[in-house]
């Protein structure tokens, strides 16, 4: 499962799908579509820096929001480019709500080794959707860049 | 042509699609575009621009300029005038990149002067200004003095020797919106852009040098009130806005306003990035005021920007600023929301215009303009493409149809994505410098996303302003040298 970026969603923004089997996979497609974004090639990030982050939300839309929001915020933050190294989404006790928790490690933005495309500002809500397939699970997300 | 088959011709520059388009539009949609402009504009301008009839408290009509285009929430080009009492604020009138705006600055110096050591400036300017992704600035705050300066914008930089006040003078609202208090700005905002006053950014931002050539010259009283006096006259625009704050500031508040909006004001909306509440609803008014502060950390960042080239042109030509003439056109803001009055039914009422992707353009005599325009109506800065140029405009006294609102810049007409499937950035810029536009970025992927072809061209939309009234064509300009992020 994979991720790809469309040309046919608001013209001055970036949209992209993404596809994985499980939730899990999803955020972590949709993590590296946003980072790719900004970073030609995330093969040359170096995990030398390590994040924790744990976030709780009503449902899977709004943790995707807010996972996505947290790359950005560390982006700007410490200037951090990080992809998840581990990643678990849980439903919370009683059914209502899901946890996430991983660890993110990638290391600061570098001109000279990172091959810097453009900034992204914000997640937005156009179109931003996750949903359940037979396969798996789906997004579609627009980036305001 | 992607126009649905109700928008009706209103004119040769306005199309207006009626509220019977869409249910739940209060006013009718009217767009101010050429025939050929029309034609062009992508179906999302259609969709938005309805979209925003629909929203609580609009008046007149929802407006779109002829730079218009796709964006989230209103379309980019996007005005809408909201009665404070019985309408809202939605974030997606404002934009993520709250007062991303445009400042111009004068030389005394002619292409001939400048273009012996363009190499060294625009070097100099990209070692000195930070760009790119993430990119940290050159003032060093710590978190209690960038909530100082959000509440006090330009105010902040002419205490602290980074401005000057006739730099005050001229910027939107003296570069201080009031009322901006950043304990309505969370603490994840303010650790988000601290680091961050003196960036250009990316994407679409930018530092230029232009040329006000005497044959692009179109209205040459105008010009020279406006400080365009020399022939070949050298001139530096610059494009960038509130940064990670501003951005975080729109993300917390659209959260913010999905959660209540419905239940707590029973307000229905058509997409989620219209999200709103009422103007004076305790959380309307929370996001106004920290809306203000990513405005005025804006204008602040802006102005820090402006201290910097003038001290790179004083090393690069060793004669002060002043000596250089290194002083100010105006600034304008392009992601805002504001309380404004405009002529309704004959008589004076207080509005709340949100413009996005959009300037303001206030006609000659108007309150709040300088006195040095007031005979030529307010600067407008209209920013194109970095390889087909930019104009200077002015405002009109007929922009009072659009409550004196402009476009923006060109607009863009291929998405980012097929940009850089069509154009690579290193022989972009090698293809540039051929043509006399020497360019220094940090992407050359973002380099391709911003090649020329990507956007409409300028001098149909700059036209299209003037023939619908809402600004005059005063000089174009041609770039010679850019930095981007």
């Amino acid at each position: 499962m994979t991720f790809r970026y469309r040309g046919d969603i608001a013209h001055a923004d970036i949209a992209f799908d993404a596809s994985g089997q499980s939730l899990e996979e999803l955020f972590i497609k949709a993590a590296e579509a946003t980072q790719q974004v900004m970073v030609e090639d995330l093969t040359a990030v170096r995990p030398l820096e390590t994040v924790e982050i744990s976030l709780v939300q009503d449902n899977e839309e709004m943790l995707l929001f807010d996972f996505l929001n947290e790359l950005l915020f560390l982006k700007d933050a410490r200037r951090l480019i990080l992809l998840p190294a581990r990643l678990e989404i849980a439903r919370q006790e009683g059914g209502a709500g899901y946890a996430l928790r991983a660890t993110l490690q990638g290391e600061e933005i570098d001109a000279a080794r990172h091959r810097l495309n453009t900034d992204v500002k914000a997640v937005t809500m156009l179109r931003f959707s996750v949903t359940r397939a037979a396969d798996g699970w789906r997004a579609t997300v627009v980036l305001d860049v | 042509m992607n126009a649905p088959a109700a928008l009706r011709k209103i004119s040769d520059t306005v199309w207006e699609l009626p509220v019977s388009y869409k249910e739940g539009m209060q006013v009718p949609a009217r767009i101010f575009a050429t025939e050929k402009l029309i034609k062009e504009m992508d179906a999302g301008v259609f969709e938005q621009v309805s979209n925003v009839a629909t929203l609580p408290g609009i008046q007149r009509y929802a407006y779109c300029m002829p730079d218009g285009h796709w964006g989230y929430g209103f379309p980019i080009g996007g005005v809408a005038a909201m009665d404070p009492d019985s309408g809202v604020i939605s974030p997606g009138g404002i934009g993520f990149d709250i007062n991303c705006g445009m400042r111009l600055v004068l030389t005394n110096l002619s292409a001939e002067e400048v273009k012996p050591r363009l190499h060294q400036l625009v070097d100099r300017l990209f070692a000195r200004i930070p760009t790119g992704v993430g990119c940290h600035g050159f003032v060093k705050l710590n978190q209690d003095e960038f909530r100082q300066v959000a509440e006090r914008g330009s105010r902040w930089c002419l205490k602290h020797g980074f401005a000057s006040e006739e730099d005050l003078e001229l910027t939107e609202e003296g570069g201080c919106f009031p009322g901006a208090d950043a304990s309505n700005v969370s603490a994840k905002a303010v650790e988000r852009g601290f680091n961050q006053l003196g960036t250009l950014g990316s994407g679409n931002h930018y530092c230029e040098i232009q040329v006000a050539q005497p044959e692009n010259i179109f209205d040459a009283e105008r010009a020279a009130l406006l400080g365009l006096t020399i022939p070949n006259q050298v001139v530096i625009m610059f494009h960038c806005g509130s940064r990670g704050f501003g951005h975080q500031v729109a993300t917390d508040y659209l959260k913010l306003f999905l959660a209540v909006m419905e239940r707590k004001y029973g307000i229905k909306i058509v997409d989620r990035e219209l999200a709103c509440a009422p103007f004076h609803s305790t959380e309307g008014q929370a996001y106004y005021s920290a809306m203000k502060c990513a405005v005025n950390m804006a204008f602040a960042n802006r102005q820090v920007i402006l201290h910097r080239i003038r001290e790179v042109f004083s090393e690069v030509f060793g004669s002060s600023p002043d000596d250089l003439g290194l002083h100010m056109v105006y600034d304008v803001a392009h992601n805002t929301a504001k309380l404004e009055r405009h002529k309704m039914n004959g008589s004076q009422k207080e509005l709340l215009i949100h413009r996005k992707g959009s300037t303001r353009a206030f006609g000659p005599g108007e309150p709040g303009l300088p006195e040095c325009y007031s005979k030529t109506g307010q600067p407008v800065i209209i920013g194109g493409s970095m390889e087909t140029g930019s104009y200077l405009m002015s405002g009109l006294a007929s922009g009072a149809e659009a409550f004196y609102t402009t476009a923006h810049g060109s607009g863009r007409t291929m998405s980012r994505h097929q940009a850089k499937k069509e154009f690579r950035g290193d022989k972009l810029q090698r293809d540039m410098e051929q043509r006399g536009i020497y360019v220094r970025t940090d992407s050359f992927g973002g380099l391709a996303e911003e090649a020329g072809a990507a956007y409409k061209n300028i001098d149909e939309v700059v036209e299209a302003t003037e023939l619908a009234g809402l600004s005059k064509r005063v000089a174009r300009l041609i770039p010679i040298g850019n930095i981007k992020g």
